[in-house]
C-alpha cells in the first residue's frame, strides 16, 4: 500500500494516465478479491470498514424493501443496532450463541433484510450458514439474506459462504489489512439505497474517493490469508487447545465458553469464576498480555457483554469473561507465558478479595 | 506509592495527577462511569471522559475507564429516587464518594495493588497524635471536606488529595502552565445525572408519579393553592410552591406525605433550636460536647452542643436559633477551630 500513500496519490476517479494507474490498482484489487469470495468482480463494493457494510446491507436494503430486519441477539452492534434502531426482530440463540432455527423460522416471514453472523466475535461460534439459508430462503423467500463473516477469512473459506448468501460484510484489519477499508458483496440484482451519495463511485453504490493504498492493501491480506490459511487452522487450533487446557487444569473455577467442535481455530473464550474482567484485564495488561473481555461503550468502560447474555449465561459469571485471540504470530512461547501469567494474576485477586 | 487518581475530566483532578507525579509517585489515572444516561453538567459525560484521558496523555500516564454503573444506580441514583418519594431531600454527590469513590474504587485499587486513592477534592488529610482526620482544603472558598467527611481510618489511611493545599486560582494556574487543556474548563456544580434542560422534575418524573399537595397556611391553616408534585417541595422553599404574589413571604414550614400537605409560613418558622442526626458516622471514636455544624456543601458552620441519642443518633443543640435542615441533608460536625471533620451523619 505504501506506493499510494507516496507518489501514487492520484485519485482513480479522474481520466488522466496518474488516474488511470490507481484506477487500476483498484480495479485489480477488485479481481482479487471476487475471486477469493467466489463472486462477480461487479459484486463488490468497497467500503470504509465492517460497520459501514454492515449499516448498508441494513439499513440501505431496508428503505427499499417493505418488511422487518431480522438478526440473531448475538450479533455485532454495527448489525444489531440497525436491528433495534428500525424496531425490528432480535431472534434468540442457543447456549453457543446459535440461532434457534425454529425461532429464526417464526421471526423471517415477510422480512426486508435477515442478517446472520458467519463467525461471532466474542466466543467463534461458526454459524451453519447452509442451514440458515435453508430456513430463511423457504420461510421468507423475498427476504434478503446477510452475513456479517468479518471474523470468518482467516478460519473459513469465503467461496463456502457466498452461495448462501445475498449480501456479506468483510471488514480489512480482520485479515491483517490496516483499519478503514472492508467489502460489501451484493449479489447481482439485489437492490438497495446507497449510504453514501455524491460522485458516484462504486456503480453508484458507494460514492466517495477511493482509499486506493487500502483496497490494495486489503486485497493482498485477503490473497497471503487464503493462502496460509489451510495450514494455519491446525496449528493455531493446536495452541488455542493447548491454552485453554492448561487454563482448566491451572486454575479452579474456570469454564470454557463455548465446546471447541463449534467454533474457530483461533478464538479462546473463557469464564473465571469471582473474578472482575475490569481487574483482570488491567493486571494482565501490567503483564503485557493484552486481552478482551467484552465490547466498549463510548466512554472506554466495558460493557456487559450482550452475547453472553443471549447465550443464556448469568451475569455472575459473564463478569468474569476472558477473551484471548491467536493468529498467525501467535507461539508456543507465548501460549505459555499467558497461562503462566494468567495464573499467577487469577490467584493474585482471588487472594485479595 | 502506586497511586490510582480519580479523574473527572476537570481541571482540579487534572493538576492533582500533575502533582502526585511532581511529588514523584507512580500514577495511574482512572475515570469511572457512573451514569449511562444523558449528562451535561460538567462531570462523568463522554466529553468529560476524553478531557480525562487527553489530559492523562499530556501528563504521561495510562488511562483506564471502569464501569461501575451497577454500583452507581444501587447506591445513588435508586436511592435518590425513593428519597424524594419519602419525603427526603437527599445528597446524591455525598453518597456517590461514600459508596463509589471510597468504597467500590478503593477497594478496587487495593485489589489491583495500589497504595492509594487520589482525588481532586478541595481537602486535606491531617494527622493528630496517630489519628487521621478530613480537614478543610487551603481555599475555604472552594473547601470540599463537607462531601468527603464520611472517610473512616481505613479509607483515610489509602487516600491522597494533592490539591488540598492550593487555592483555585494556583490550580489553574499550574493547568496553564501544563498546558492541560482542562485549565479553564468551568467547574461542575450539578448533580451529574440531573441535565440542565430537564431538571429534576423530568428525571423524577419518568420515575415516580408525582402526587399534588394542597399548600395551606401555617397561622390558620386556610387553602393558599396546590403543587403538582410534593415529591419535589423542600423545607424553606419560598418560590415555585403555587403562591400568589403580594403578601407577606411566605415558607415551606412543614412537608406532610400523609395528608398531602404542605405547610407554609412566616420565615421564623423555620428556626429551630436543636436536631437530631441519624446515620452518623465518626472519623475517630464518638464525640459529645462542643463542636461547629455544617449543613450544606457552602454553607458556614454554627456552635453546638452535642450528645449520643438513645437510637444511636445524635442530638444537636445550637447555641444559637438556626434554620431548620431539610431531612436527608448531610450534616457535618468539626471540631471548634473549625477545621477537622469529626464525624457526620443525615439529619432526620
Amino acid at each position: 500500500m505504501m506506493p499510494f500513500l507516496a507518489d501514487q496519490f492520484a485519485n482513480p476517479s479522474g481520466s488522466h494516465r496518474f488516474a488511470r494507474a490507481a484506477r487500476q490498482a483498484v480495479d485489480e484489487a477488485r479481481d482479487l478479491v471476487a475471486g477469493l469470495i467466489g463472486c462477480r468482480p461487479g459484486e463488490i463494493v468497497f467500503t470504509s470498514g465492517g460497520t459501514e457494510s454492515d449499516n448498508t446491507a441494513l439499513r440501505g436494503v431496508a428503505a427499499v424493501r417493505p418488511g422487518q430486519v431480522v438478526c440473531p441477539a448475538t450479533e455485532h452492534h454495527a448489525v444489531l443496532e440497525c436491528v433495534t434502531g428500525a424496531d425490528g426482530a432480535v431472534v434468540a440463540t442457543d447456549a453457543t450463541g446459535a440461532v434457534h432455527l425454529d425461532a429464526l423460522a417464526e421471526a423471517v416471514p415477510g422480512a426486508s433484510v435477515v442478517s446472520v453472523m458467519a463467525v461471532n466475535n466474542e466466543v467463534g461460534t461458526i454459524t451453519d450458514l447452509a442451514a440458515v439459508s435453508a430456513v430463511v430462503r423457504r420461510a421468507s423467500p423475498d427476504a434478503v439474506l446477510h452475513t456479517d463473516a468479518v471474523q470468518a477469512p482467516s478460519w473459513l473459506d469465503l467461496r463456502d459462504l457466498w452461495p448462501h448468501v445475498d449480501m456479506l460484510s468483510l471488514s480489512a484489519h480482520k485479515f491483517g489489512g490496516p483499519k478503514g477499508v472492508g467489502v460489501l458483496v451484493v449479489r447481482d440484482g439485489v437492490r438497495f439505497a446507497p449510504l453514501l451519495v455524491g460522485g458516484g463511485q462504486e456503480r453508484e453504490r458507494r460514492s466517495g474517493t477511493h482509499n486506493v493504498a487500502g483496497i490494495v492493501a486489503m486485497a493482498e491480506a485477503l490473497r497471503l490469508t487464503d493462502l496460509e490459511r489451510v495450514q494455519s487452522v491446525p496449528r493455531i487450533a493446536a495452541l488455542r487447545d493447548r491454552l485453554v487446557d492448561g487454563l482448566l487444569a491451572g486454575i479452579v473455577g474456570v469454564h470454557e465458553t463455548v465446546e471447541r467442535s463449534r467454533k474457530v481455530a483461533g478464538s479462546a473464550h473463557v469464564c473465571i469464576d469471582d473474578i472482575e474482567s475490569e481487574s483482570l484485564l488491567f493486571l494482565l495488561d501490567e503483564a503485557a498480555v493484552c486481552a478482551s473481555a467484552a465490547s466498549a461503550c463510548a466512554a472506554g468502560a466495558m460493557e456487559p457483554s450482550h452475547v453472553l447474555a443471549a447465550m443464556g449465561v448469568p451475569r455472575t459469571r459473564s463478569q468474569g469473561a476472558l477473551r484471548l485471540t491467536l493468529g498467525r504470530s501467535t507461539s508456543d512461547a507465548d501460549v505459555d507465558r499467558c497461562i503462566e501469567v494468567l495464573t499467577e494474576v487469577v490467584q493474585r485477586l482471588r487472594r485479595r478479595s | 506509592m502506586k497511586v490510582l487518581m480519580a479523574l473527572s475530566g476537570g481541571v482540579d483532578s487534572s493538576v492533582a495527577a500533575a502533582e502526585l507525579l511532581r511529588d514523584g509517585h507512580e500514577v495511574v489515572g482512572i475515570t469511572m462511569r457512573l451514569w449511562g444516561g444523558d449528562s451535561d453538567t460538567g462531570c462523568c459525560s463522554i466529553a468529560d471522559v476524553d478531557d480525562a484521558r487527553r489530559v492523562a496523555q499530556q501528563l504521561g500516564i495510562d488511562h483506564l475507564v471502569f464501569n461501575f454503573t451497577d454500583d452507581f444506580d444501587r447506591h445513588v441514583v435508586d436511592p435518590y429516587v425513593q428519597a424524594h418519594r419519602d419525603g427526603f431531600t437527599p445528597n446524591p454527590c455525598i453518597e456517590c464518594n461514600r459508596h463509589l469513590k471510597f468504597h467500590r474504587l478503593s477497594e478496587r485499587a487495593d485489589l489491583l495493588g495500589f497504595d492509594a486513592v487520589a482525588t481532586g477534592h478541595h481537602a486535606r488529610i491531617v494527622d493528630v497524635d496517630g489519628v487521621r482526620y478530613v480537614a478543610r482544603g487551603h481555599d475555604a472558598a472552594k473547601d470540599q471536606s463537607y462531601v468527603v467527611h464520611m472517610l473512616p481510618q481505613r479509607e483515610l489511611a489509602r487516600t491522597l488529595f494533592p490539591i488540598g493545599n492550593l487555592t483555585k486560582s494556583e490550580v489553574r494556574q499550574r493547568a496553564t502552565e501544563l498546558g492541560l487543556r482542562t485549565a479553564a474548563k468551568p467547574d461542575s456544580q450539578d448533580v451529574c445525572f440531573i441535565t440542565h434542560d430537564g431538571g429534576r422534575a423530568t428525571f423524577l418524573g419518568s420515575r415516580i408519579s408525582f402526587r399534588s399537595a394542597r399548600v395551606v397556611d401555617a397561622d390558620d391553616g386556610r387553602d393558599l393553592g396546590s403543587v403538582d408534585a410534593i415529591e419535589m417541595v423542600t423545607l424553606g422553599q419560598r418560590r415555585g410552591i403555587g403562591l400568589l404574589g403580594g403578601g407577606p413571604k411566605r415558607y415551606v414550614v412543614g412537608i406532610d406525605h400523609a395528608t398531602h400537605t404542605v405547610t407554609v409560613g412566616d420565615e421564623s418558622l423555620l428556626s429551630t433550636d436543636a436536631m437530631s442526626v441519624r446515620s452518623v458516622g465518626w472519623a475517630h471514636e464518638a464525640v459529645v460536647g462542643e463542636v461547629r455544624v455544617q449543613c450544606s456543601a457552602h454553607g458556614a458552620t454554627s456552635l453546638a452542643t452535642i450528645g449520643s441519642a438513645a437510637d444511636g443518633g445524635v442530638v444537636v443543640q445550637w447555641h444559637e436559633p438556626q434554620r431548620r435542615v431539610s431531612p436527608g441533608q448531610s450534616v457535618v460536625f468539626y471540631d471548634t477551630s473549625d477545621q477537622r471533620v469529626l464525624g457526620g451523619g443525615i439529619a432526620e
